[in-house]
């Protein structure tokens, strides 16, 4: 898989952490071999919406990869519930899902973007970047923040 | 079946296939199944309800199934892992995905019900308003089905001016 420019947390030079929830293992295995190609590191791993919660709270990730078809809970009202309690919280909703409708529903609800599945690790790359904003910043070849 | 409603989960098949085997797909062949659908061997199916409703089942082979799951996954699996059956479902979840956003933005509403391990022996038998049209892909790991039963909800056929 292709290696990309670690992207660390400006605040303190250490890597991304990641929550990833989706209620397909093979999806949560791929995004956590993309997060590592980004340089972050995985926080937490959730199945289901209501575990993203009780994940959330326990890990404080930088940012939370939801999927948003899932049993018990769907991504949209945990990235919901999540962002009452922590407004501050990043979530990207990750799903192949990707009408108008659902996006739209997953914004006003919280999501800060979304990016459609199966996912290209390049989109996925400037997806994170632009989310995390002047919070992050990416790594050169010698290691430092630029 | 309208053509209207097969062709997303055609483009969306080929589409998904090609991205994750970094090949181009074709279609073997595409026939109507009149009687029980007989699962191939590795297998997933989603049911999807609304404007639309029915399934749509992806079926393999297991040595196709293994070489899809370890390309997709970009490590040699075993015939044992169970991550077999799950990179099946997800691959059924992006292509069902992707033909409901195109279905969508059509105007037709629905909702997709998470992927499922598809055991049993056979699948549902096409019905008077239930047809059941098999898809063959032609891909670099083996042959690809796809299964799609669906038929117009007719409830909500007013509603989209079907």
């Amino acid at each position: 898989m292709e290696q990309f420019a670690p992207v660390k947390r400006s605040k303190d030079g250490q890597p991304v952490r990641y929550l990833v929830v989706d209620d397909s293992v093979f999806a949560r295995k791929n995004l956590a071999r993309m997060i590592e190609t980004f340089g972050g590191q995985l926080a937490g791993e959730a199945g289901d919406g209501m575990t993203a919660i009780t994940e959330y709270e326990r890990t404080r990730p930088d940012i939370v990869l939801m999927d948003i078809t899932m049993p018990q809970m769907e991504g949209i009202e945990a990235a919901e519930k999540i962002v009452q309690q922590h407004p501050e919280a990043r979530i990207v909703m990750v799903s192949s899902v990707g009408y108008q409708e659902n996006i739209v529903a997953a914004l006003q609800r919280g999501a800060r973007h979304f990016v459609q599945k199966p996912v290209k690790p390049e989109v996925l790359y400037e997806v994170i970047k632009y989310v995390l904003g002047e919070e992050g910043s990416v790594a050169n070849a010698a290691g430092a923040g630029v | 079946m309208k053509m209207e409603l097969i062709q997303p989960f055609i483009n969306a098949a080929d589409a998904v296939l090609a991205q994750g085997l970094k090949a181009p797909t074709s279609i073997e062949n595409l026939s109507m199944d009149e009687e029980a659908y007989r699962r191939k061997g590795v297998a997933a199916v989603i049911w999807v309800s609304g404007d639309i409703e029915g399934h749509i089942m992806f079926d393999m082979m297991p040595q196709t199934a293994v070489r899809l799951a370890s390309l997709l996954s970009g490590m040699e699996l075993p015939e044992t892992d169970t991550m077999i059956w799950e990179a099946v479902c997800e691959l059924a979840n992006q292509v069902i995905g992707n033909a409901v956003t195109s279905l969508n933005d059509q105007g037709f509403q629905f909702r997709v019900h998470p992927p499922a391990v598809h055991t049993s022996e056979h699948g549902a038998m096409g019905t008077e308003d239930i047809e059941t049209l098999v898809i063959a892909f032609n891909t670099t790991v083996g042959t690809v089905y796809m299964n799609i039963a669906l038929r117009y909800c007719q409830k909500n056929q007013a509603a989209v001016g079907l």
